[in-house]
């Protein structure tokens, strides 16, 4: 096998347009090879790019791992980074890698899809900016390019004011989520609400935030008919992990408890 | 070296202590040698090819493109099975290799050795088998119906027609839990270049392993000498054999030393699982809570081949009551048959099952009777003298189930006050759940199970005490697996010898007759049965062959003078060799009665858990517990046997399950199979009962078991008394709560 | 290709032909068998090793990017005798089967030699990555409790 070790984006790209398979944390791809589910031939270590390491305001890098997130990073996205897998896990696994793999249940991604994240692709033909809304197609399937490296990710000048995360497994720690949500709120009123874990992607529950962010005060009723709403707009499935039905259910519980802490 | 002011009467490190492990500080640098990671020059890697169907028809097995893979020495297939073409801890059903039918999801079909262990992977991928995929059998009432049956048991003890003013009745289910040992199944086996093999693998019972390695190769048992092996732990799942003969197969086969490890997902088909079961129950009371009588019908799914599922189905109606006095008792299980998973033996062995039923049944009329959890559990329980009510047999060994419940109603409920801290409610850093979303919950529940082997099966383990210039060396084939027998049988040597200095030799099965299992709680009891024997009998000669009245790490003594150092009494290389039964047990009759268990323990938990209904998340805050011990020889390794024990009940409760859909096991990784972590971890008050009079040394009782039984009964309880929902399934998953 | 990098401060080469794991290669190839394989997918920590000083699960670790790296496994946590987690673990009765064990002896040091006096929630949190089987965890907390207290 062979593996390219770029010290710089460019070098990263070259290798990638040449189909080397991209490895950053190594925390996913690493559990399909030991698996036997894949053998890449080629592989591009990101490890070294310092480039993609950096993390200037609102531009994180890829490379940007979940420890440092966990640290500094807005209050949602850090609670977010807090729950994903172990120490060790965060300690090598990156927002990049978590981005890439577009895993339903990725811990971080319910937050990039409420702000309205961009992720900034470059490959050697040059570079674009994709919305977070249109990056995510399908279960682990995304817009991305095979040559195309996630150099950053773009957070908006401005974050809600209010930003609360939440993440349901049996477990209390190193779990894969049932639920994952995000709920933000801005002193206007709007309001954003992004699931994980309830769809074959990371989605938002539209009707439910269009519903609640034309209402200061929420009064219970509004807050249930928020919870019923988000519900509504999921899409779960069964699995060997949970239930449609309870995934449903604790989608809306979930929203409605973060708001609440929003509305604090 | 004639001086009396030398002398020591009591030995360090004896019974009572705590001493440090042997192989501890081994354990924490990395250097103790696990079975995974034993090696041998030339050595190749096995691996295993398995069914991806419950029940399928083998059309045919080409093995010749993997052959064709370069480095691979050799594929076979059950035609290359030498001997028996079966095994089977009781009933060899099982083919070492599948032959005609597959008839659980994983099952071997095929095994390779190769130079490495990813060509070995890659070798067994490439062998083509062609299948007719069948109907998988996997419903345990269509497989009762049909007679595919492993064993039906029936318990008819007092009054049939006996009633009570107070009935309450459920139906109650536990899921498929695994031992999930963190080291999978690994091993090594060396040809001796004269037709024999070395088997080095992880094992719970090396001579059991070597019965069924000789008769499926076909050899003299002298030709076959099983190893204890480095184990990272076992809890039931390594008393079947699964690679030690295909190892064997590939030893002989190439003349080479063969390795194999099984990867995670492997070992969760490549050993047996704790059943799942279903039971009814329905519990007569009179108006005071006496029991009048308890009916109980449970079904066990044995999965495709025996191994202990008899066993386990026996238990789980002999223990189906609880520790509680009746005497009307009405019993029916079956063990069926079906194209699911085996299951076997794990930690509490079909006592944990019944637990579960008999503790939310004692709950239930509780409340139907308005009285005190633990009053109904005080008003009826066993104790010695009294009949098993199930079996009728008379407990002739100290049970102190009163003191058990006392014990727990006297321990204090510590940290009662419901956390700030998201971390520490339930759904933990999901930071799901605020303190205003939180019930909290409280039950007790207790558990009673045997010890060591029982049925008038023949139960014994020997052990021989060397004296060395060294000290004395207790040389056995009893499998320490981490509960700490490396500890305790020095402990018992140096008590009964009256010396310091004792350690505990693994010996392979050529040089020592069967410790038997470890397993049934039962090595403390009967190696160190076999250990107390031998050191005493060694004492006696030594003090006989020198006329002496005592023995000490100086040497012998008569009269408070030293008559012979210890270093010459050493040079004698004396020895004593002992083979130490329990009182002998006997089958039941036809209505399950008989004298069928050696001894028995019995222990209570109380749990205390905080529960978000809403969502159905849960944290199980504390699990106190009080526990008969006989005699505690180690009490710190029983404070790790009951933490340990209760983490792994508390994973029943509310975490673990091996999920199947139609015989195919959907979560074989540790990613879906969720083992509680430290965040998981109740914090544990552990009180020891000793009450000596149990026939093992000094009093001692088996206690690797009673810590899982009832604690998954407390926990399951407790989010009960927290939410008032029926709760009648374990694990309890969130949307048993939040629908329940 | 051939891998050069340094393990418990010796300069190693190893000979990567497979997309291995580093984990697999410190087992196979150096002889180094304190880590164990338990998961395969970073969901047990009993691999835990120190990648130019960040802790992580070596079986999620691509042999090949190790390249001029640095590695601590459980066998160079100790430079003599025994860390002071070890001793702590010894101590507590924290060790049963053990096969959990240098995992947690090279989290615990990682923790430790960040934070020599973690509370017991920091103590949890940082080893929430590690599974045990065997004790419950009881004996490993109060083992790093004890230290915990001894360094405050």
């Amino acid at each position: 096998m062979i593996a390219h070790h770029p010290r710089t984006i460019a070098e990263a790209t070259s290798a990638l347009a040449d189909g080397a398979i991209p490895l950053a944390g190594g925390t996913d791809l690493m559990v399909e090879v030991n698996f036997g589910h894949t053998r890449p031939e080629v592989v591009v270590g990101l490890r070294r790019v310092s480039e993609l390491a950096e993390w200037d305001g609102n531009r994180l890098g890829s490379g940007v791992t979940w420890r440092r997130v966990e640290e500094s990073g807005p209050r949602a996205l850090a609670q977010a980074a807090r729950t994903v897998g172990s120490p060790q896990i965060r300690n090598a696994g990156t927002i990049g890698g978590n981005i890439a793999t577009a895993s339903p249940a990725g811990d971080g991604l319910p937050f990039l899809l409420a702000v309205d994240a961009e992720f900034e692709l470059v490959s050697n033909e040059g570079s674009r900016q994709v919305a977070a809304r249109e990056f995510f197609v399908d279960v682990k399937k995304t817009t991305r390019r095979n040559e195309e490296l996630i150099a950053a990710v773009n957070l908006p000048e401005t974050l809600p004011e209010r930003q609360e995360f939440g993440k349901i497994g049996v477990r209390n720690a190193m779990v894969i989520a049932t639920v994952c949500c995000v709920v933000t709120r801005d002193s206007n009123h709007s309001t954003r609400v992004a699931l994980g874990s309830v769809a074959p992607t990371p989605i938002r529950a539209m009707r439910a935030e269009t519903m609640i962010s034309s209402i200061a005060m929420p009064t219970d009723a509004d807050l249930a008919e928020f919870a019923r709403l988000v519900s509504e707009d999921v899409r779960p499935i069964t699995d060997h992990r949970s239930t449609e039905e309870y995934r449903r259910h604790a989608a809306g519980v979930l929203a409605r408890r973060l708001l609440e802490r929003c509305l604090r | 070296m004639t001086t009396t002011s030398a002398r020591r009467t009591t030995p360090e490190g004896a019974i009572g202590e705590s001493p440090l492990r042997p192989d501890g500080i081994a354990k924490l640098k990395g250097e103790f040698e696990y079975a995974q990671d034993l090696h041998a020059d030339s050595m190749l890697w096995g691996a295993t090819v398995r069914s991806p169907h419950p029940h399928a028809r083998i059309l045919s097995v080409d093995v010749a493109p993997a052959l064709a893979v370069g480095g691979v020495h050799a594929v076979m297939t059950a035609a290359d099975v030498p001997g028996r073409a079966t095994f089977g801890l009781e009933h060899p059903d099982q083919p070492v290799l599948a032959s005609e039918t597959v008839k659980y999801w994983g099952e071997p079909v095929a095994v390779v050795a190769a130079e490495d262990e990813p060509t070995a992977r890659r070798a067994a991928a490439a062998v083509v088998v062609e299948y007719e995929i069948l109907q998988p059998l996997v419903d345990t009432d269509e497989a009762d119906t049909a007679d595919e049956v492993f064993r039906r048991m029936t318990i008819r003890r007092g009054d049939q027609r006996a009633e009570g003013a107070v009935v309450v009745e459920g139906y109650y289910e536990v899921g498929m839990q695994d031992q999930a040992p963190l080291g999978t199944e690994a091993g090594l086996a060396v040809p001796d270049g004269a037709g024999g093999v070395d088997l080095y693998a992880t094992s719970q019972f090396v001579h059991v392993d070597q019965e069924q390695v000789v008769a499926s190769l076909g050899l003299h048992p002298n030709q076959v000498r099983s190893h204890p092996a480095g184990i990272g732990g076992a809890f039931g799942a390594r008393e079947d054999v699964n690679l030690h003969i295909h190892l064997c197969m590939l030893a002989l086969y190439t003349g080479l030393p063969v390795k194999m490890v099984y990867n995670r997902s492997e070992s969760f088909t490549g050993h047996v699982h704790r059943h799942p079961a279903r039971m009814w129950y329905r519990h007569h009371s009179d108006r005071d809570g006496t029991l009048v009588k308890v009916e109980a019908r449970i079904v066990i799914d044995g999965g495709a081949y025996a191994s202990t599922t008899s066993a386990v189905l026996a238990n789980a109606c002999y223990f189906a009551v609880g520790p509680y006095k009746c005497d009307s008792v009405t019993v029916d299980g079956v063990g069926v048959r079906t194209n699911n998973p085996p299951c076997g033996a794990m930690r509490g062995f079909g006592a944990v099952q019944v637990c579960f039923g008999y503790e939310a049944q004692m709950d239930k009329l509780a409340l139907a009777l308005e009285m005190d959890p633990l009053d109904i559990r005080r008003k009826n329980a066993l104790a010695t003298g009294d009949p098993m009510p199930t079996t009728g047999q008379i407990i002739n060994t100290p049970l102190p189930t009163l003191e058990v419940i006392d014990s727990l109603q006297a321990m204090p409920i510590l940290d009662l006050n419901l956390s700030e801290n998201p971390v520490h409610l339930p759904g933990g850093t999901g930071l799901t759940t605020d303190a205003h979303h939180v019930r909290r919950g409280v039950a007790y529940a207790l558990g009673i199970k045997n010890l060591g082997f029982s049925e008038g099966f023949d139960d014994y383990a020997q052990a021989r005490v060397r004296l060395t210039p060294d000290g004395a060396v207790i040389e056995t084939a009893a499998i320490e697996v981490g509960q700490g027998l490396v500890t305790v049988l020095a402990q018992i040597a140096r008590s009964a010898l009256g010396i310091s200095a004792a350690t505990v030799k693994h010996v392979d099965t050529s040089l020592i007759d069967s410790a038997g299992s470890t397993s049934a709680s039962r090595q403390t009891q009967l190696s160190g049965g076999a250990t107390l024997e031998a050191a005493r009998q060694l004492r006696g000669q030594i003090l006989d062959d020198y006329s002496g009245d005592d023995f000490d790490d100086v040497g012998v003594w008569r009269d408070g003078e030293l008559v012979a150092s210890f270093e010459e009494v050493a040079t004698h290389n004396l020895s004593k060799t002992v083979t130490f039964r329990h009182p002998p047990t006997s089958a039941p009759d036809a209505e399950g009665q008989g004298v069928v268990h050696a001894d028995f323990a019995v222990a209570g938990h109380r749990a205390v858990v905080d529960v978000d209904p809403e969502l159905g998340l849960v944290k199980v805050l504390r699990v106190d517990t009080a526990q008969d011990v006989g005699k505690a020889l180690h009490p710190e390794s029983i404070r790790g046997q009951i933490e340990g024990g209760i983490m792994q009940g508390v994973g029943l409760a509310i975490m673990e399950e091996i999920v199947i859909d139609q015989g195919v096991i959907k979560n074989p990784n540790f990613t879906d199979y969720l083992l509680p972590t430290i965040l998981d971890a109740p914090d544990v008050e552990a009180l020891l009962i000793e009450k000596e009079g149990s026939w093992g040394p000094f009093g001692a009782k088996g206690v690797g078991e009673p810590p899982t039984i009832s604690s998954t009964a407390a926990v399951a309880g407790a989010i009960r008394n927290a939410t008032g929902k029926s709760i009648d399934r374990v694990p309890v998953r969130p949307q048993d709560i939040a629908f329940g | 290709m051939i891998v050069s990098f340094f393990v418990n401060g010796e300069k190693t080469t190893a000979r990567i032909t497979e997309p291995a794991s580093l984990l697999d290669v410190l087992r196979d190839q150096l002889g180094l068998s304190g880590s164990k394989s338990a998961c395969e997918q970073g969901e047990c920590g009993s691999c835990s090793v120190m990648l130019d000083d960040v802790l992580v699960c070596s079986c999620l670790v691509m042999a090949s990017d190790v390249e001029g790296s640095t590695v601590v496994t459980v066998e160079g946590i100790a430079t003599r005798g025994l860390h002071p987690v070890q001793e702590a673990m010894h101590r507590a009765g924290a060790v049963q089967c053990g096969f959990c064990t240098p995992g947690f002896v090279v989290t615990a040091a990682a923790l430790f030699d960040a934070n020599p006096a973690p509370s017991r929630d920091e103590i949890k949190e940082a080893l929430a990555g590690n599974i045990c089987r065997c004790t419950g965890y009881g004996a490993i907390v109060r083992a790093f409790e004890t230290l915990a207290e001894g360094n405050r």
